[in-house]
C-alpha cells in the first residue's frame, strides 16, 4: 500500500475511533447542541424586539438577521469542545501508543477534526430547525442552501484545526478551555449582532475587517438575498488560510511533542 | 540477520534545567550500553527516576536520544524509525487503552491500526480477550475495568500485531499479588515463543523471576549487568540473623559466635553464613552450650537486594535521592 492509501486507512480508522467516542459520551455534543439555542432563544425573544427596531422590522426581521451570527459562534463553541477533548486525550496513555506504532502521524487529529465537524453540522442543523420553527425565513435556492453548507463546513473545518492547534498547545484540558474564549466572542465584533455601522470607528474599522463578518455577510447573503459584494471570495480565503495554516501547526506541535 | 533483538552503545539524553536553577542540565542516560540476544527476557533494575522509562521512551521512538547508536528488531532506530515500530510493542506504565470504547473496541481499533484484513482482525480480538480472560468484560467499556484488567487488556493490545520485541514498562507496579504472577505467566508464555521482552522493574523479585539477564540502572549508568546469579556471586553470601529479649543475651552471642554485626537497638546479630542446613545447626549448637536462648531466627539468603545494597550503598526500596529525576519520569 501507497503512504497515500495508508494515511487514508489510518485517518478513517481514527475517525471511527472518534465518533464512537462522541456517541459514548455524549453529554458534551448535546450541551455544544443545546447552547447556541438557548442563545438564539435568549437574543429572539429578550434583545430581538430592541435590536429588531434599530435595523428595521422588528422581532420578525432580527431572527432572519442573528441566525448567521449564532451558527458561527455555535460552530466556535463546538471548536472549544474540540480542544478540550484533543488536550485530554494527549494526557491519556493512548497516544504514547499511537505514536510508537507504524500509523500516519496526522490520522489521530484527522480524527478529532472530523469528529468535530460531525458535531457541529449536527448542531447547525438542530439549530436551523429551530430558527425556521421562530420564524426564520430564508429565501435561498437549492443552490445557495448548498453553498451556504459548504461554507459553514469550510469555516468549521478552519476553526476545528485551529482548535486542534491550540489544545495540543495547552498544558492541560483546563487551560485548553480558555484557549478558544476570543473565537466565541468575534461574530459581536462584527455583523452577528447589529450590522457594524452603528458601531464607533475604531470598533467598526476591525468589526468590517476581522474574518467572521465577511463569513457572515456570504452566509446572510446566500440565505436571506441581501447583497453579498465581495464578501464571498473574501470569506473563502479567509477559511483556507486558516485552515491551511491551523493545520500545519498542529502537525508540527503534533510531531515535535 | 543479527542476533541481538535490541543493541544500543552510548545512549545519552539530558533535559535542559529549569530556568534559574542554574545547575546545568539534567543528566537522566549518561552513556548506556545495552545488548539484547533474540528471544530472551532483558530487565532493567532501578530505583525510581534512575532512567528506565527514558530508555524505554527513546528504544520505543517515542524520544530521541542525544547520542548513541541503536538498532532494534534489526533496524537503525535514528534512520529506520517507521521500520522499528513495525516490528516493536510497548506497554508503558500509565494505562494505554481507550477507556471510552469498550476492550473488544479497543482490540479492533489495534487490529485496524496494524492493517490486518477485518476477519483477521476479528479472530485475533477474540483470541485475545479469551487468552487475557477478558470475554466477559469484553463489551463494557474500559473505564469500568479493574487496574489489573485494563494492564491485561493494555498487554492484549500490544500482542495485536505480533511484535518480535515488546518492552514492558513496569507492567505490574501497582498490581495485587494474584495479577502479578497472572502476569508474569503471560510474559512466560511470550518468551517461550521466541518474542523478545525488554522490561523494566523496580522489583528486584520481578527481575529474579523472570530475566535471563538483568541490568542495574542507577543515576542513568548502568552499574552491574548479569544473569540474576552471577549479579547474586557479586555480593558477600549471606547471612543468619539472631534476636534476642536482651542487650545481656545478646553480648553474650556475640562473644559466643565470635562473629557478626550486632545491633543494640533492634537487638540481633547478623552471623554471615551460607545459610545451610548444617551451617544453621552448628551455630545454634554453639549458642546452646553457653545457654543463651535466641528468641528469633531467620535465614537470608542473597537476593538482587543485596546486590543493589552492595553496589549503590543504598537499600533498591529508597528512590534515588534526586526529585528532578522523578519528575522526568512522570512527564510525558
Amino acid at each position: 500500500m501507497s503512504t497515500l492509501s495508508l494515511a487514508a486507512r489510518d485517518s478513517s480508522t481514527m475517525i471511527r475511533r472518534q465518533l464512537k467516542r462522541l456517541v459514548r459520551y455524549p453529554s458534551m455534543t448535546i450541551q455544544l447542541i443545546v447552547t447556541p439555542v438557548i442563545l438564539l432563544l435568549l437574543f429572539v425573544y429578550v434583545f430581538g424586539g430592541t435590536l429588531g427596531d434599530g435595523i428595521g422590522g422588528g422581532r420578525h426581521a432580527y431572527v432572519n438577521y442573528v441566525v448567521p451570527g449564532i451558527l458561527l459562534m455555535a460552530a466556535a463553541t463546538a471548536a472549544t469542545g474540540t480542544a478540550v477533548m484533543v488536550a485530554t486525550d494527549m494526557t491519556e496513555g493512548i497516544i504514547a501508543r499511537f505514536r510508537t506504532m507504524r500509523i500516519s502521524r496526522a490520522s489521530v487529529l484527522t480524527g478529532h477534526v472530523v469528529g468535530s465537524i460531525v458535531q457541529q453540522l449536527l448542531g447547525a442543523a438542530v439549530l436551523v430547525g429551530i430558527a425556521l420553527a421562530i420564524g426564520f425565513r430564508p429565501n435561498a435556492s437549492v443552490v445557495e442552501w448548498l453553498a451556504a453548507t459548504g461554507l459553514f463546513a469550510l469555516f468549521a473545518l478552519a476553526i476545528t484545526w485551529l482548535a486542534v492547534a491550540l489544545g495540543l498547545k495547552s498544558p492541560n484540558p483546563e487551560s485548553a478551555s480558555n484557549a478558544p474564549m476570543p473565537l466565541i466572542i468575534l461574530p459581536f465584533l462584527g455583523s452577528g449582532f447589529v450590522p457594524t455601522d452603528s458601531m464607533p470607528t475604531v470598533l467598526r474599522w476591525f468589526a468590517e475587517y476581522q474574518p467572521f463578518t465577511p463569513i457572515m455577510e456570504t452566509l446572510r447573503g446566500l440565505l436571506l438575498g441581501s447583497e453579498i459584494g465581495d464578501s464571498g471570495p473574501i470569506a473563502v480565503a479567509w477559511c483556507a488560510g486558516i485552515a491551511a495554516l491551523s493545520y500545519l501547526w498542529a502537525k508540527r506541535i503534533f510531531n515535535r511533542a | 540477520m543479527s542476533d541481538l533483538a535490541i543493541s544500543a552503545t552510548g545512549l545519552r539524553k539530558s533535559y535542559p534545567a529549569a530556568k534559574g536553577d542554574g545547575t546545568g542540565d539534567k543528566i537522566v542516560l549518561d552513556g548506556v550500553d545495552l545488548a539484547v540476544p533474540d528471544g530472551t527476557i532483558f530487565s532493567l533494575l532501578g530505583p525510581n527516576g534512575a532512567g528506565k522509562t527514558t530508555t524505554v521512551q527513546i528504544l520505543s521512538t517515542l524520544l530521541k536520544p542525544d547520542a548513541g547508536d541503536v538498532r532494534v528488531a534489526g533496524f537503525d532506530l535514528a534512520r529506520q524509525a517507521d521500520d522499528v515500530r513495525g516490528a516493536i510493542g510497548v506497554t508503558g506504565q500509565y494505562s494505554a487503552v481507550d477507556k471510552l470504547l469498550t476492550g473488544e473496541e479497543n482490540l479492533l481499533l489495534m487490529a485496524d491500526l496494524k492493517h490486518l484484513p477485518r476477519r483477521d482482525g476479528r479472530r485475533r480480538a477474540a483470541e485475545l480477550l479469551e487468552r487475557f480472560d477478558l470475554v466477559d468484560a469484553a463489551r463494557k467499556p474500559a473505564s469500568t475495568y479493574s487496574g489489573g484488567m485494563q494492564r491485561r487488556l493494555d498487554l492484549a493490545m500490544t500482542l495485536v500485531g505480533d511484535p518480535r520485541v515488546i518492552f514492558l514498562d513496569e507492567p505490574t507496579t501497582g498490581l495485587d499479588p494474584r495479577s502479578r504472577r497472572a502476569m508474569w505467566g503471560i510474559v512466560r508464555e511470550l518468551v517461550a515463543a521466541g518474542v523478545t521482552i525488554f522490561l523494566t522493574t523496580q522489583y528486584l523479585e520481578e527481575a529474579d523471576q523472570l530475566a535471563g539477564r538483568v541490568a542495574l540502572l542507577d543515576h542513568g549508568r548502568l552499574i552491574a549487568e548479569g544473569t540474576p546469579e552471577e549479579l547474586k556471586r557479586l555480593i558477600p553470601g549471606g547471612h543468619i540473623e539472631l534476636t534476642f529479649a536482651s542487650a545481656h543475651l545478646l553480648d553474650a552471642a556475640r562473644d559466643a559466635v565470635g562473629a557478626g554485626v550486632p545491633d543494640p537497638e533492634a537487638l540481633t546479630l547478623q552471623v554471615p553464613s551460607d545459610g545451610s542446613v548444617r551451617a544453621v545447626r552448628e551455630l545454634l549448637a554453639r549458642l546452646d552450650e553457653r545457654s543463651v536462648d535466641v528468641a528469633e531466627m531467620s535465614v537470608h539468603t542473597p537476593d538482587l537486594d543485596d546486590v543493589f545494597l552492595t553496589l549503590t550503598g543504598r537499600p533498591a526500596a529508597v528512590p534515588a535521592p534526586a526529585p528532578a529525576d522523578q519528575k522526568q519520569e512522570t512527564s510525558r
